[in-house]
């Protein structure tokens, strides 16, 4: 026992380590890049001998994508070692297809699936809700309400997806995920030795398997169902019966947050489930439905509980959640919608006299290589009355506001290739295509190789800086110096691979070299260079 | 006993290491203690916040209710503004250092954003800037806003000063020398 302060993400990797993590694979991605970051770290100790209790190394590696993250993680687990794959909401509609079938193979090493949402969206492009995702495809799912909950929850997912042999969802949001507070920890468990799976055939999900294990996976929700409804992380607890109040994962924080209030408001607490364990527990539902005059469900993300109950309960009684409006549908929750929707006076704190502060967008860096990439391409395209700039996720999404202007779109990871593809087949001449390079090999190449294939008219520009900025300065998944060759080796014309240094002493001739291949009628790259000035300053750090 | 404190500013003037520092001192002294940041996109100069919760029991939320702060601590004085409705109306004190950061064409007339400061019940302006250069250590403005605040906290001073020591350790002895030195100039500045 030893009691430490983390960030729920610290608290998840510590949780599976402790567990006798034998692999974890993660693609960057906030709110959930600090979990690998500190996996690394804790593999980094145990290799110096200094984590204690811990004797076997683990790995702990980024990759090229969610999927690849994920595909990793299952083999880890095939091979009998308990495996872990973390990402952000967004990265798993990238790792979907293996997240959906590894519910049908009959997991070996306990499979954790760490998914980060972002309700808010505080750094992202969707506040998509991924316990909708596990419940679609069936598998298990818990959601911590707080960082000794994270820790705990991580260890009983191993354990839980050992038994039931299917993967298991950890569910968290950013405000869990970046904040802190004092977790109590356990000796670590040894790590498993490598067995792969006794019967031949549960992994190979040709048809005729994958009927048989369909039908297995649904018998074993009938398991879990029951398991739910027993479940200590779901506990109901008495109380008065005019409201009764359903939360779940860490809106739960928000409710006691004000419990004291209410409760003198109401003379007592209301009565209170909670749900930390996915599926639902519906005969705990039903009993709090049918104990008490209304429902209030409180919980972050879309409203999962709240639609799911609608179909278990026979109608009649008021049912309080987003749907009905009580809660707000968009963004996080908070202590004060949350009080607002439990009927509460709003408290007030001091405001400003006259002047309302304006929002302060973030914005590149002083001096940032995308800048002056920007600069060279918006100049080149003066000559183009129509033209058209697709882009990415990353920092360079920036360039969209002003002082730069540059870009049109953002969507999804390597979209920027697909939709310039697109764009350029139907019509629309010149089209840019602005990606970074850690972007690039999530999910670009493949979009280049349409282009090549399909010889499109267009330009791509990777920025290339060596790192994922966005998230921290992660390493990108080649170095700079292999990306060349990975252009070529895609059919790229290599007259048409431009390599030039991304800085404004360098203007003039960037912008020659972007206008020659702005008017070569077939699919060019131009790689913009130079390093990161946040992974610069992080390396001087260490 | 709860106090609860907003720190403000812009991404990468060191609100997190401020956020860190308290909250060590606090769980020396045996508090039990919350925390929230923001990482992300804001960090890239963007307005950026944490929240630190000290109290004897365990705190509820990472998210500081409206109208209950304690204190704002605030790296910036715009960002300060910001965070008004947090404060408790009756007791909450605001400190922050008067150096703008303009990094957006929108930012007022900074005369207008130090009077609206001026303008609360309990504010205490400083220039953080200035005193951190009198200690020795352009890059300390953020714990001369700690020592402001130790006029405040529920903590003895000396636990902060142990918690500076700690968190710049690494550093060397001329970087803890220079933030401690920062600390006293800050609590200094503020009778």
């Amino acid at each position: 026992m030893a009691f430490e302060t983390l960030m729920g993400d610290e608290a998840i990797a510590l949780g599976a380590v402790h567990a006798g993590l034998g692999g974890a694979f993660a693609y960057p991605g906030t709110p959930s890049t600090e979990i690998m970051e500190t996996l690394q770290d804790l593999a980094e100790r145990q290799a110096a001998g200094k984590l204690a209790g811990v004797a076997s190394a683990f790995a702990a590696q980024w990759c090229a994508n969610e999927k690849t993250a994920y595909e990793s993680a299952l083999g880890a687990s095939f091979a009998g070692k308990r495996a872990m794959v973390s990402m952000k909401h967004v990265g798993l509609n990238v790792a979907a297809d293996p997240f959906v079938n590894s519910a049908l193979v009959k997991v070996n090493g306990g499979l954790v699936v760490v998914v980060a949402d972002d309700p808010g969206m505080h750094s992202s492009q969707d506040e998509q809700d991924s316990r909708w995702l596990a419940d679609f495809a069936r598998v298990p799912c818990l959601e911590p309400a707080d960082q000794q909950e994270a820790y705990d929850m991580t260890l009983e997912a191993f354990e839980l997806s050992e038994r039931f042999e299917l993967p298991v969802m950890i569910r968290i949001t950013t405000r869990l995920a970046h904040s802190r507070s004092v977790v109590e920890t356990r000796a670590a468990k040894a790590q498993g030795r490598i067995h792969k799976p006794e019967s031949g055939m549960d992994w190979v999900l040709m048809p005729a398997v994958a009927r048989r294990r369909w039908h297995e996976l649904l018998g074993k929700m009938a398991e879990i169902k029951k398991l739910s409804n027993a479940s200590p992380r779901n506990p109901l607890k008495e109380g008065g019966k005019k409201l009764g109040v359903i939360t779940a994962g860490l809106a739960r924080q928000y409710y006691l947050e004000n419990l004291d209030d209410l409760s003198a408001a109401r003379g007592q607490a209301p009565e209170h489930l909670h749900v930390g364990f996915y599926p639902i527990p519906e005969d705990r539902i039903r009993e709090l439905y049918a104990a008490c005059d209304q429902i209030l469900v409180i919980e972050d993300g879309y409203p999962l509980i709240e639609r799911l109950l609608r179909g278990i309960v026979a109608p009649g009684k008021r049912i309080m959640g987003k749907e009905s409006g009580e809660i707000p549908y968009e963004g996080e929750l908070n202590p004060d919608t949350v009080r607002a929707a439990l009927g509460l006076p709003e408290r007030k704190g001091l405001s400003v006299k006259e002047l309302v502060p304006p929002g302060r967008p973030p914005q590149l860096c002083q001096g940032c290589p995308h800048a002056d990439s920007y600069g060279a391409l918006k100049e080149a395209l003066k000559d183009y009355p129509l033209h058209a700039v697709t882009s990415d996720i990353g920092c360079y999404t920036l360039g969209a506001l002003p002082p730069y202007n540059a870009i049109e779109t953002t969507v999804d990871m390597g979209a920027s290739i697909g939709m310039a593809r697109g764009a350029a087949t139907v019509g629309l001449e010149p089209v840019v295509a602005v990606i970074g390079d850690s972007t690039f090999y999530h999910s670009g190449l493949t979009n280049l190789i349409d282009a090549v294939s399909h010889q499109t008219n267009m330009t791509v520009v990777i920025l290339d800086n060596s790192t994922t900025g966005m998230t921290g300065a992660q390493p990108t998944i080649l170095p700079s110096s292999r990306l060349e060759g990975v252009l070529r080796g895609a059919g790229v014309d290599p007259a048409h691979i431009r390599v030039l240094r991304a800085h404004r002493n360098e203007h003039a001739g960037n912008v020659a070299v972007f206008k020659d291949e702005l008017a070569y009628q077939g699919p060019s790259v131009i790689v913009m260079v130079r390093e990161c000035l946040e992974a610069l300053k992080k390396a001087r750090k260490a | 006993m709860k106090y609860d404190i907003v720190l403000c500013g812009v991404g990468g003037q060191g609100g997190i290491s401020v956020s860190v520092v308290i909250a060590k001192a606090a769980m020396a002294e045996g508090l039990r203690v919350k925390q929230s940041e923001v990482h992300g996109m804001s960090q890239r100069g963007g307005e950026v916040l944490a929240n630190l919760r000290l109290s004897d029991t365990e705190p509820a939320s990472p998210m500081i209710p409206r109208g209950a702060a304690s204190l704002i601590l605030s790296f910036e004085p715009l960002e300060a503004l910001r965070y008004l409705p947090w404060l408790a109306a009756d007791t909450g004190v605001v400190i922050s250092a008067v150096t703008p950061i303009k990094n957006m064409p929108a930012y007022p007339d900074t005369d207008r954003v130090l009077a609206e400061l001026k303008a609360m019940p309990r504010a205490v302006l400083l220039d953080a800037d200035a005193l951190a250069k009198e200690a020795g250590n352009v890059r300390a403005a953020n714990i001369v806003l700690v020592g402001a605040a130790s006029k405040l906290l529920p903590l003895k001073p000396d636990s902060l000063r142990q918690a500076i020591r700690d968190q710049f350790a690494r550093k060397g002895e001329a970087v803890v020398e220079a933030n401690l030195k920062a600390f006293e100039h800050g609590r200094n500045a503020t009778i």
